[in-house]
This record gives structure tokens, C-alpha cells and sequence, in this order.
């Protein structure tokens, strides 16, 4: 068992363009905005304009098309499940009978819609965290939920949560490796018995490493208090975040075709 | 109590001054443990201190009441004139006390590098174009300008620390206590911190407070303070602490090899003083007897 090392947290991919440049803010919610439409969208044309409109997004991001291909990959048994189920469950016009279950015509149309809208979900995010470091998602997480403080949004807390998640998973991977070596060195077996039989035998590995974590989370605290840590209130940032023209034109854009895919039914 | 005085303030040169400090874990409970009694020191202004104590000692403890982290049972700790004690002054004392712990992975917050060492920045509501600045220069004293953008997992520990290092210099702190920040490093590593700990001091002029259970660190310090069961034993010039190897000896400290050597050679007869730190002092008063 081997966890690579240089594991990378999210799939972020750097390419100098255009897209990786955009605002944070402004790329969260246009994939906001975008997911949002493939709800309330009824008609292929718009489905269309939208595949076309995520197309020349990941066009103009320079990421390679295979990478999102990628991010739909682990996704496809839910998307042809999916599928099956409208196949047969939506009553109308049947045009196939095996045994007790019928295909509708209906249900052929709707389970491809569904399937469709999964699809560009899947793409619209994978467009997002490909073209955005974890970093700048964090940032721009953070500065969104700023606007929702009035709610009692906790939005800093939730930021500090992301950013010591993303630091400390390479970490605890490492460290589960360690464990997982000490534990075959002491004659421990992973690979055989039954299910629960090996699920249990995972115990001797889980428990060390949540007693490590919570040893971390002390000592980390601490140290996040002796550097002046104290919550939200009267922080700055590092990095700063600006709305330029380039993120305004693009997020009108996407306004735009997002009605357009909307409205217009052919 | 505990004001700071500019009157007072520009005329001292004691900066950090313990006084009767006495600090029981679980107070009020049947398992109370004292770890400090009655702790008497000053610390000078550019002072190089090591602190030495076997395990469980009090030394992190001690570490820990700098800069309020604990706060003492009895007796007070003042920092230029500000008490600890007082919740007003805290901030203030911690901008002023950089603190570098054991483990290097436990104390590095941020993603990146540069991020990391920002942290303390972004805490006291720095202007961005102020910690860019204060960023790339702390950078540049450590050494670690190429891997600013790197993450932290992927440094080795001696280079985490550095970053740790980096982050208090940022804060433009005045003192630097680090608490064992060897003890979970490669002998390369090791060697680093120690250095990079002596530039600090002769360079930036910032007063260091070491601790170590390494006596042949400890060695390269202008002055050692001793604990043993949370108390002072010995407060002195590396040489005289050297002096006593029989003491060091009971209480489970590692003597350096040289020293050692020395001790041997003296316990069979030849005129060696019994606390030589350094292998060229050996090698002179080898030379005698060629």
C-alpha cells in the first residue's frame, strides 16, 4: 500500500490564460449561476447552449480537455443508473416489454435529459476546480460568504477550516502510511478475510491516526495562538482579490447565455 | 501592575523578568502537579540563552509562560514592563515573542510557503503592500526565497522550521524562544536551525531563548540555565555548567562527545581540564603532550 507523495489536493491545473485569471468570486458564481440554469432549463437547445458555452470555457482555460473527461470518469455508474431508472419508471408510450417492465418513449427522452444535466453539472465543476487553486477557491469561499455574515454566516471559520484541511490531508496521508507500515510490521493483514473482517481490521490503523490528529490539532492551535490568532474579526488578507474588467465582461457574458439558454425555446 | 512606562521602558534593559513564578497543572484537583517552583530570572536585551532540563523538567513549560500561553499559579511574568497576566497586554507580548515549537508540521497553518509565513501578518491586520514587503525580506533572511510558493509537505523539517523562523521575523518580533525546535530533526536540519538561530542574534540583534535537552547545543550558548523538577538549579557560563559533569550526568542530560573525551582523559591522569566544549580547545591542550 503506497500513497504518492507529492499528492496534490483538488485538480487544480496552472495554465497562463485568460480563464485561470479570472476572480475567484467571480468563476464561484458563474458555476453558481450555470448549475442553477440546468435546473430550470426545459429545452435541448438550451442544454446545448450551455455544453457550448462550457466548451469554449475550457477551450479558452487551456486545460486539456481529457482532464475533464476525467472528473466524470468515477461518476458514470450514477449518471447510467440514472439513466436505466427513467428508462423504465416514466409511464407513457411503451416501445419495448421485457418481462414485467416496459421502456416509454417518455422514458427514454427523460432519462437522456437527466443524464445530460448530470454531465454538464459534472463539467461546469470540474471547469471551476481545474482552472482554480484551492488557495483562491478558499479566498474566494471566504469573501462570498462574507456577504451572508448579517445570517451569522461564520464565513472565516469555515475558510480557516478549508485551508487547515487542505494543509494537513498530505500530512495525515503520510502519517497513514507510517501506520499502515508499523501495523504490517507487527504481523497485521489487510488483504484477506471478508468484508467486515477487513474493514475491522483497518481499526488498529484508524485509531492511532485519530489520536495523532487530535495531538495535532492541540499543538496547532497553540501555535495559532502564539502568532496572534484570534478569529476573524480585524484580519487582512494576503492575497488580494479584484474585480477587474476582464471578470466583469466575463460574468455579463455568462448572464447572457445563461438567459439566452433560458428563455429562447425552439 | 503591568502598564507599560516609556519612561521606564527606555532607560531597562531587562526585558523579560520572571519573577516567583509557580505554575501547578490541575490546581485545585487531587492530581495537582507542580512543574514550576519559585522560577527567578531576567533576560537581558541580545541575550543568547539556552535552557536545559531532562524530560519533563518544566522547560516547555517555562517556554509557554513568555508569552502567555500559561499564565503563572503564583509570581508574575513581565515583558517590558507588561504583565501576562493582564488579557490587555497579550497581543502585544505575542507580536513581540516569536515562538518556534518541536514539530515542525504542527505549526505551519497556511498552504503555501509565503502563505505560511504571512499567517501572523494577516492577524494583526497588516496592509497588503506592508506584508509583501515584510514577507519577501523575511524570506530572504532565511533563505527559503525559491521556495516560497512550495507546500509545506513537500519541505524537509529543517526547512519547515526555517519557514516557522520566517513567520516570527515577519512580526518583526524582538525575541525568539524556541522551544526544542530540533529535537525531530536530521542532523542536517539540525545544524541549520542552530545557525540560522546564531545569525538572528549577532545579525538582527534578537534576543534568543533556546531549549534543548542536546548539551552540545546547548554548548554554543553565551549563558545556560539549568532546570531540573521545575526549578533552577544552575544559572551560568557554559563553561562552569561544564564544569559539573557529575551533576549533568545524574540528571540524564547528554554530555557532548568532546566533553566526554576530556573527562576520560582527565580521569586517567592527564591534565585536561574536565569541560572543554570545543575540538580545537582538545586539540591545543593535546598538542602539550606531543
Amino acid at each position: 500500500m503506497k500513497f504518492s507523495r507529492n499528492i496534490t489536493i483538488g485538480q487544480y491545473i496552472y495554465q497562463n490564460s485568460l480563464i485561470h485569471k479570472l476572480d475567484p468570486r467571480v468563476k464561484i458564481l458563474t458555476t453558481i449561476l450555470v448549475i442553477i440554469s440546468l435546473f430550470l432549463i426545459k429545452s435541448w437547445f438550451g442544454f446545448s447552449i450551455i455544453a457550448l458555452y462550457l466548451f469554449i470555457n475550457i477551450f479558452l482555460s487551456k486545460v486539456h480537455p481529457k482532464f475533464v473527461l476525467k472528473g466524470i470518469k468515477p461518476l458514470i455508474i450514477i449518471i447510467i443508473i440514472t439513466l436505466i431508472i427513467h428508462f423504465f419508471t416514466t409511464p407513457g408510450e411503451v416501445i419495448y416489454h421485457i418481462w414485467i417492465l416496459n421502456i416509454t418513449k417518455e422514458g427514454i427522452q427523460r432519462g437522456l435529459f437527466i443524464a445530460v444535466r448530470l454531465f454538464l453539472l459534472i463539467v461546469a465543476t470540474s471547469w471551476l476546480t481545474l482552472t482554480t487553486s484551492p488557495i483562491a477557491l478558499t479566498d474566494g469561499i471566504e469573501r462570498l460568504l462574507s456577504v451572508l455574515k448579517f445570517i451569522k454566516v461564520p464565513a472565516h471559520e469555515i475558510a480557516m477550516m478549508m485551508t487547515i484541511a487542505l494543509r494537513f490531508i498530505p500530512t495525515l496521508m503520510e502519517e497513514t502510511e507510517k501506520i499502515i507500515k508499523a501495523q504490517m510490521a507487527r504481523g497485521a493483514d489487510f488483504e484477506s478475510g471478508n468484508l467486515i473482517k477487513r474493514i475491522q481490521n483497518f481499526l488498529p490503523i484508524i485509531i492511532p491516526l485519530f489520536i495523532n490528529a487530535f495531538h495535532r490539532a492541540d499543538e496547532l492551535a497553540i501555535a495559532m495562538e502564539a502568532r496572534c490568532y484570534r478569529g476573524g474579526e480585524g484580519r487582512t488578507h494576503y492575497r488580494k482579490l479584484m474585480i477587474s474588467i476582464a471578470d466583469q465582461i466575463f460574468f455579463i457574458t455568462t448572464l447572457f447565455v445563461i438567459l439566452i439558454a433560458y428563455l429562447v425555446v425552439l | 501592575m503591568g502598564l507599560p512606562n516609556p519612561a521606564i521602558k527606555k532607560g531597562i534593559n531587562t526585558l523579560i523578568k520572571f519573577s516567583n513564578v509557580t505554575h501547578f497543572y490541575n490546581d485545585g484537583q487531587e492530581n495537582k502537579i507542580t512543574s514550576l517552583s519559585e522560577i527567578n530570572f531576567e533576560i537581558q536585551k541580545g541575550d543568547f540563552i539556552a535552557i536545559i532540563g531532562a524530560n519533563g523538567s518544566g522547560k516547555s513549560t517555562l517556554a509557554k509562560h513568555i508569552n502567555g500561553l500559561l499564565l503563572p499559579s503564583q509570581g508574575d511574568v513581565f515583558v517590558e514592563n507588561y504583565n501576562t497576566k493582564d488579557p490587555e497586554n497579550i497581543w502585544e507580548i505575542r507580536k513581540k515573542i516569536g515562538m518556534v515549537f518541536q514539530n515542525p508540521d504542527n505549526q505551519l497553518v497556511a498552504t503555501t510557503v509565503e502563505d505560511d509565513i504571512a499567517f501572523g501578518l494577516e492577524n494583526i491586520g497588516m496592509e497588503e503592500e506592508e506584508m509583501k514587503e515584510r514577507v519577501d525580506w523575511a524570506l530572504n533572511i532565511v533563505d527559503l526565497n525559491e521556495l516560497r510558493n512550495s507546500e509545506p509537505h513537500l519541505l524537509s523539517g529543517g526547512q519547515k522550521q526555517k519557514v516557522v523562523i520566517a513567520g516570527a521575523l515577519a512580526m518583526h518580533t524582538s525575541y525568539l524562544v524556541l522551544d526544542e525546535p530540533t529535537s525531530m530533526l536530521d542532523p542536517k536540519g539540525r545544524k541549520e536551525v542552530l545557525e540560522i538561530t546564531k545569525r538572528l542574534n549577532q545579525e538582527e540583534k534578537i534576543t534568543i531563548i533556546y531549549i534543548t535537552q542536546f548539551m552540545s547545543e546547548a554548548a554554543e550558548f553565551n549563558k545556560i540555565i539549568l532546570l531540573d523538577k521545575g526549578k533552577i538549579i544552575l544559572s551560568d557560563y557554559p563553561k562552569a555548567i561544564f564544569k559539573k559533569v557529575d551533576l549533568l550526568i545524574k540528571l540524564s542530560l547528554e554530555i557532548p562527545q568532546i566533553t566526554k573525551l576530556a573527562r576520560q582523559l582527565s580521569e586517567n591522569g592527564l591534565n585536561i581540564p574536565t569541560n572543554i566544549l570545543k575540538e580545537e580547545e582538545m586539540m591545543e591542550y593535546l598538542c602539550l603532550y606531543i
